[in-house]
Parts: structure tokens; sequence; C-alpha cells
């Protein structure tokens, strides 16, 4: 079947199977590989990206579900050389490690912050607890959507 | 020794733009990795390039009657259909493991564990793969399997390992250290003995990314390009050109960025084969790469010591001495990953952080029909065991004494002036000063505040739990004089190459797999030639591009690899040092270095920096005579002794009386890794750490039905803490640096797992204390601790 999708702003038409994922299509079809895969049970969040404006697990929605939608993932987060506030926040505290779980984090958190400007540590906590990090032990990326949203109040 | 306490005010200084050194600097990993421009080995993408996929075991233990791949290979897409018959014809139907056992790369007499690899298919693309699997037919008969590990060596049981030559048991190794009758002896004349039973369950390290590789044969260079999930990739290329009859100048592997590793990916899995084998095969670049179930149900499993424990005291609290006998579960094939001559790994530093008298360990390991593994998930070959097991018994004792546990570990720790000190099972500590660094964990959590404040609790029926856990580590693998993986020494190579303007590259044997590794080594060599770290490229991970070494697991870069890296500086520097005194026109005694710089005596007017010096090693102009030109050097350290960090860690836990639920409130931990190379790198590890305690303590474990099922094989079921699970860590540090490593640094990355598990278990075990608890068993989940509140605490199976 044919399906076009809008990611980061550009309109992609391929010919793709009904049974293939999002995940799948923007990392194999496209070659958008900062979305990552890591379980197969819709636990860990690796893969999240936001479609129409909302954060989902693309490991959990079907490429051709994505069909005339907005899909926007890590790579579309940075404007130029500059880096997003959020992706600046995670630099800055040391919110990452190997690296794997943080573009889906990153994508939940910029979503936290559009929602909510100011959250607390319990709301920042509540938000990215569909997602699983093995390396920072989650204060760091408390910390960094924390910089993230202190350096945006500053800025406006 | 110097004592200070990390503030939290500092968390947003910016050291950036430090010039050169140690200290917190950002990282240079993550200019790429924010931006989704990480280079994972699933995000390798060849011409033409194939895709894998294995079809696995659902029985224990099974022979095998008939494999019919027809249909399979008369399916879309599907360039092949291997199976252990095939690969017999090849001669690589088992390879060996890290341990001198051998494991089979596709089963082909019978199945040894549920997930085991059967057979696998190549195909256009991964859901063609998938697709074919379902078409293969194989035909078991299903055998006793062996589960529970108490019964594998009964003289009825089952055998497993039939592939073994005169193989009649489920026997794997016995293993002992310590001085058994002069341990007896102590133990005699002691005034109170406390016995446990305490089990360390099976757990797994789950990296969020899962084994995987791409295999690259190319027929006409006879040549092999490997992108794999390696933390010791030169060691995998040996053991492939052994496996595969390669040569090895005719092999490249490549670890690319690492999606966290954590013991899981060093050895060797018969995937990463598969793939060679389907390139081979097909002519074609074939990927593999496992989802998250098969990680889970067939990669390398950390834990699973059953351990007796006894402790030996005088009624004042001086320990005497410590006894422990263990029964390891092993798996169907001996797969640990640990140096040749140490089957239980360092299991020996069970004694810990205490001056005794005697202590001895009498161990059995056996075969069952599970998963191979047991070496992983940051236990520093088993030091996590070790420490759980004194720290679990020590607490034990605690308890029957009614002293404080503080007080009493506080009473018999090792002292300053004791070392380097040789504990009763022959390990050298090389350093240590206990009493501050416990002091400064007191102190951070308000130690006896918190224990007025449980007090009142008590009073109140409220369960409130205060656990001490104080660990001392060994790492840094190790003198290869006694420590080798499969005949290869322990050492690490460094090359160091300046660049004409003064720029420079350093490849190193190790691989990071989110440690940081880039920024950490630029800094040592900053520290120690005075060029900025920003000028500094860290090369890793490509065996064709990197000197050889054994790689990271075990927190031994920074004591192996950090080691070669201030050498590798250091020789560069004499080396400059001979140009400055030539440019300035000095001789070499006259020269001052002051970071980067080489000065003359009294005249700090007159000096080269270390850019004016790499430019006259390169460009025109005399040498001093007899020496080459450029600008480089490299090395291969062995280190004289491991390294031995310390910590003190303590758990505050509160349980709801009502469903039986651990909440652990706060977590205070201080560790000590000598000098510190970037308190920002070491901090995140720490936090990662405490974690994996976390999980381990409350909720983590890989169980199995009676028929051998996998009862943890997806993240349904295996649980791993969430932001929601753990609380906001408060860390702190002294400074004790290690003796003989060149810049004084300790590993640290994995002391916070070996650490934390014994802190939240004796928190948790403290809170039940009002139940008469003594002891009970990880995974402390909702259902086991109200067992244990009832007086019904089972060891976990």
């Amino acid at each position: 079947m044919q399906v076009t999708v809008t990611v980061n702003g550009v309109e992609y038409t391929k010919e793709i199977e009904g049974r293939l994922l999002l995940v799948h299509f923007l990392r194999d079809v496209l070659g958008l590989t900062g979305t990552h895969w890591g379980c197969d049970t819709s636990n860990c969040g690796t893969c999240v990206v936001w479609m129409d404006g909302e954060p989902v697990k693309s490991c959990t929605v079907l490429a051709a579900m994505a069909g005339g939608r907005e899909v926007r993932t890590v790579e579309g987060l940075a404007n130029g050389a500059e880096l997003d506030p959020i992706q600046e926040g995670f630099r800055q505290c040391h919110g990452l490690q190997c690296g794997f779980c943080t573009p889906g984090m990153l994508m939940t958190c910029r979503h936290l912050l559009d929602k909510n400007p100011d959250p607390t540590e319990g709301e920042i906590r509540e938000a990215i607890s569909g997602q699983i990090c093995r390396c920072t032990g989650y204060s760091s990326i408390v910390r960094s959507v924390r910089w993230a949203a202190v350096h945006e109040a500053a800025s406006k | 020794m110097t004592t200070v306490s990390e503030r939290r005010e500092t968390e947003f200084e910016d050291n950036d733009q430090k010039p050169v050194g140690f200290g917190r600097m950002l990282r240079k990993e993550d200019a790429r990795l924010l931006r989704g421009r990480g280079r994972f080995v699933d995000d390798v993408q060849l011409p033409g390039m194939l895709h894998l996929a294995i079809l696995r075991s659902p029985f224990a233990h099974a022979s095998i009657v008939s494999i019919d791949t027809s249909a399979a290979e008369a399916s879309p897409g599907v360039k092949a259909v291997v199976t252990g018959e095939t690969l017999k014809g090849l001669g690589l139907a088992w390879m060996p493991t890290l341990s001198n056992d051998v494991q089979a790369v596709l089963a082909t007499d019978k199945v040894r564990f549920q997930g085991q690899e059967v057979a696998f298919v190549v195909a256009e693309d991964r859901y063609q793969a998938r697709d074919a699997l379902e078409l293969i037919d194989v035909e078991y008969d299903v055998l006793e399997p062996v589960i529970d590990v108490r019964k594998a060596l009964e003289p009825d049981a089952p055998v497993i390992r039939t592939d073994l030559d005169g193989k009649t048991n489920n026997h794997v190794f016995d293993w002992e250290t310590g001085d058994e009758e002069e341990t007896n002896r102590v133990f005699a004349e002691a005034d109170v003995i406390v016995k446990e039973d305490i089990v360390y369950p099976r757990v797994h390290p789950a990296p969020m990314e899962t084994c995987g590789s791409v295999a690259d044969f190319d027929p006409v260079e006879g040549k092999l390009r490997l992108w794999s999930t390696t933390q010791a990739p030169h060691a995998h290329r040996t053991l492939y050109a052994i496996v595969a009859g390669l040569p090895e100048h005719k092999i490249q592997v490549i670890a690319p960025d690492i999606g966290g590793g954590f013991g899981n990916k060093v050895p060797i899995y018969p995937g990463y084969v598969h793939s060679i084998v389907g390139s081979i095969v097909t002519g074609k670049p074939v990927k593999w790469m496992e989802d998250r179930s098969e990680n889970l149900i067939s990669t390398g499993f950390a834990r699973d010591y059953i351990m007796r424990a006894e402790i030996a005291a005088t009624r004042a609290g001086k320990i005497l001495a410590i006894r422990t006998n263990v029964l390891a579960d092993h798996g169907a094939f001996n797969g640990t990953a640990a140096p040749v001559k140490y089957p239980a790994g360092f299991f020996g530093v069970f004694t810990g952080s205490y001056d005794l008298k005697a202590a001895h360990c009498k161990m059995t390991a056996v075969y069952t029909n599970k998963a191979p593994g047991g070496v992983a998930y940051a236990c520093s070959f088993r030091i996590t065991e070790a420490v759980y097991l004194v720290e679990r018994i020590v607490d034990a004792l605690s308890y029957e004494l009614r002293m404080d546990p503080a007080e009493l570990r506080l009473k018999n720790f090792i002292q300053p002036e004791q070392f380097p000190y040789t504990t009763k099972t022959g390990w050298v500590y090389d350093s240590g000063d206990y009493e501050p660094t416990m002091r400064l964990a007191m102190e951070m959590a308000g130690y006896e505040d918190l224990r007025k404040e449980q007090a009142l609790k008590r009073a109140k029926g409220e369960l409130m739990g205060i656990g001490i856990a104080f660990f001392t580590e060994a790492v840094g693998a190790g003198p290869r004089k006694n420590m080798d993986i499969l005949g290869l020494g322990m050492a690490d190579g460094c090359e160091l190459r300046v660049h004409p303007t003064g720029k420079a590259v350093v490849r190193l044997s190790v691989k990071t797999q989110g440690q940081g590794h880039e920024t950490t080594f630029a800094q040592i060599i900053a520290e120690e030639l005075g060029i900025p770290p920003a000028d500094i490229d860290v090369v890793h991970g490509d065996t064709d591009n990197t000197p050889f070494g054994l790689g990271t697991y075990g927190s031994r870069s920074t004591p192996v690899s950090g080691a070669a890296a201030a050498l590798v500086a250091r020789k560069v520097r004499d080396k400059a040092k001979l140009i400055a005194s030539a440019m300035l026109e000095v001789s070499v005694a006259d020269l001052d270095w002051v970071k980067g710089v080489f000065q003359v005596k009294g005249d700090p007017g007159k000096s080269v920096t270390i850019q004016d010096i790499a430019m006259r090693a390169h460009g025109a102009g005399d040498l001093p005579d007899g020496m080459e030109g450029g600008l480089e050097a490299q090395i291969c350290y062995n280190p004289s002794n491991l390294t031995y960090p310390h910590g003190a860690y303590i758990c505050v836990v509160d349980i709801d009386p009502g469903t039986a639920e651990v909440k652990v409130r706060r977590f205070i931990a201080v560790d000590d890794c000598g000098t510190r190379i970037n308190p920002m790198i070491i901090e995140g590890q720490v936090h990662g750490g405490l974690t994996d305690g976390v999980g381990m303590a409350l909720m983590e474990m890989i169980s199995f039905d009676e028929d051998g099922n996998c009862l943890g094989a997806s993240l349904m079921d295996y649980l791993i803490p969430t932001a929601l699970e753990v609380p906001d860590w408060e860390t702190g540090f002294t400074v004790t640096p290690s003796p003989h490593h060149p810049i004084g640094a300790k590993g640290i990355g994995e002391s916070a797992t070996v650490g934390s598990p014994p802190a939240i278990v004796n928190a948790v075990v403290d809170a039940l204390k009002p139940f008469g608890v003594r002891h009970a068993d990880m995974p402390l989940t909702p259902s086991r601790v109200w067992d244990a509140m009832r007086g019904q605490a089972t060891p976990p199976i």
C-alpha cells in the first residue's frame, strides 16, 4: 500500500506493507535512525516520537496509521546548529550516557514543557514513567528538564 | 586523604571551557547523541544487506529428532536457512566460551535451555526472516529438565552435557579459597556464630539496546568486517579467528556506539557467528538484531549464587572469621566471562572491609537447563555476590548482638595504616581510609536523627528501615602474570599521536558503552600534555585502528587503560622535552613543565608550547641527534595490582504495612575512587548503579517454572525501575588515591551496583525487625515482603 507521511516538515510518499511498524518505517525506510527500538512489549519508550503533536510509542503504531499525519522525531528538534533548550538541558546536566533512551526521552520531555512550562520533580518523573533508562538513574534527567524550564522561562 | 562533601550548587557550573585536565567537563559524545546522530549497530545499512532471524527452542531440554526447512526455504525473500547439521559440516556447530567450555552455535544433538538457537533464516528484510521461522518444522523428543540447582547433582538427575566426553553428571567445577582448618578453629572459639542462607537470584543486565551485528564478508579481499555490540572488540576478533578459521588481519571488528553494555556484551553469542556464516553463505552483508525477549531469555544472565554464610565474633562485636559455602548455577554451558584462573571471579574478596583472623569459601558450580552467563550486570567478576554476602551477614550479626550496624562496622574496619592489606583469602588491597567515608555518609544522612525518627515511627506501628552497606571493590583486571582471558593477558594498549598543529588523537583498546571515555580519556591526555581536551579525539572500538587490549568490563578502563593513557602522554612529553631543550638551546635539566609549556628555569619568558614543539617535531629544522621526526608514542600497560575503591551507602525505606510495598525514600552514597577525572561523569555512573540496586533488591528476577519455562523473558515480567521507583540520589565522596596507579585513579563504574543491593535489603530487614525477620531474599516485591512479615519468607526459585 502507499502511504504519505510528513516527518519533521518533509512529506514522504512510500510503498509499504500494511504490517510495517512506524518505528521501522522511520528507521529502515526513511533512514531516520535517531528513534530506537528497545523492547517488544511497548514498555521501554526508546521509540517515542510525536504524531500530530502527541507523543506515541512508534513500535506500537503502524506506519499506515501515520498516513496524512505530522510526525516529529529527535532529528527535528534542533534548529540548525542551535540545540532545542531540552537538548541543551540534557547536555548541561549530564542527562544521558549511552544515548539510547535519549531521543525518546527528549521527545517526551519537550512535549511536557510545551504543556507545562514549570513542571515539578514529581510531574517530570510521572511524565517519563513510560520510559526506561538503564544508565542515568533518572535524577540527572529530572535536572535536565528543570534546566530547560528555567532557561526557557528566562528567555521569554 | 581529603574529605570533601559534594555540593549540589555546583551542579550547573559550566566548566566546559576549562582548557586542561581533570574536573567537570561536559561530554564530547552528547553532540551527536542528542541529535539522533549516534551510530548504533542497527543503524548500519550496507548495499544489498540481508536480515537474519533465529529460531529458538521452546523446550528447556529435548532431543532434536528432525528439522524440515523446505517450506521456509520456499518462503518469499528467503536466501538461506541454516541448521546445526549445516554448521556441523563446516566444523562450526560449537564454539569455545570465555571459560574454556564449549557452547552450541546451533543445536545439533539436543537443546539445553529454552530460547536456545536451533536454526536461522537469512532473508531480504526482517519481517520476511521472521515469517520464515514460522515455517521451520522441528520435531523434538522432550527430556526431563534440570531446573532446581539444588537437585542438579543428585545421582538420578538427567545429564545435560552429554556432548562432553565421559560426562556422567552436571558438575562444572569445585573451587576453594582461604584456610579451612584455621577458619574452623576460630569458629570453634567464638562467642557468637550467626548463620544465614542467602540467595542472590538470577537477574539480567538488560541494556536498552539489545545485542546485534552486521557481518560483511568480502570474498575478493577475503576480509570480514563485523559491526557488533561488543565490549571487547579485540578479544572477539581473536575468538572469531579461532572459530571461523579466518586470519586475524582479515577480520575487522567494529564496535560503534553501544546502547549500554553492563556486561551483557562481553561474551560471544551464537547470533554474531550466525551473521558471519550468513554473510559467507550468501555473499551479502547480513544483519542480526535480537529483540528484547531474545535478549532476556538467551544472553548472559547475572548472579544465581546460593550461599550459606556464617560469621564468628566476640560478644563485644569483634568479627573473627567468615566462612561460606556456595552453589553456583551456571546454566547449560559455562560461559562465565572471567579470567581463566578465576572460575568464581573475584568472589574471594568476600571478607569485605574488615580485618579478620580467618576466612574460607568452598564453591560448587553446576549445569542446569538455563541460558549461560553468570558474570554480568556490573558485578566486577562476582564482587556483587561477595559484597552482598558479607554485608548481609555482618548485618545479621549486628541484629544478634543488638549492636548498631554502623558501630559494628566502624569497630572492625581495616585501618588506614594497614594498607597495602593482604586479606585472609590473598587479595592485596591497595589503599583505603574507611572511617571518614563512613562518617561522611552518616553525617549526610543525619544518621542519629534517622534512628530517632525510626523509634518514634515504630512506636506508632509504622515500618521504616535504615540500611547500611560498606564495601570494598576490586577492579582493574589485571596483572598478566595471573590474569588472562583465553590466554590473552589482561593488559591494555594506548597510542597517542600529536599532529603538526598540536591537535591529537588517542587510540584506546577499551570500548565505552556510555561511560564517557571519549571525554575522560581526552581529559587524561590534557592533564598530562597540556593540550585542551577539545583538541583531542578519542578513537575506540575499531580493531583495525586501535591497539590490542581486552575491552571494557570489570570497571577496568580507568585502572588499566587510564594508566596507559597517562603513561603514553608522559612518553610523548619526554620526547617533547628533548625537542624543547634543542629549541631553547638549554639543557633538559634547565626546563620546567607548566601544563602545556616548557619554560627555562628562572626565565619563564623563554618558553615553548607543546604546539610549538609538535610543529618542530614534524617540520623543517634539525632535531636532536638520533631523534626520529613526529610526536607520538604507544604503550601496553600491565597493571601491577587491581585498584580497590570503597564506599559507604545508607538507604532509608518506608514499607506500607497494608500492602507490603517498599518505597526507597532516601539513598546516600559516598564513594571513594581515588583521583576523580570527571566528577560529573562519576556521579552519573553512581546514579545508574544505584538504580540497578533498587531493581535487583526490589523488582528484578529471571525465574523458571518446573518445566524450564523462563518466566522473566520480557519487560512485562522483568521489571526495571522507572523514574517513579527511585529517589533523588544523594552522593558524596572522599579521595584516597591508588598508590600504584599513575594518576592515583581507581575504577568506579560498578561500585554502586555492587554496594546498593545490600544497603536496600538491610534497610528492608531493619524495617521488618518488629516481625522478628532476620533475613529475606531478593527481590523484595510486595508479595515476598508480605510473606516475610508473616514469618513465611521463602527463597526465590
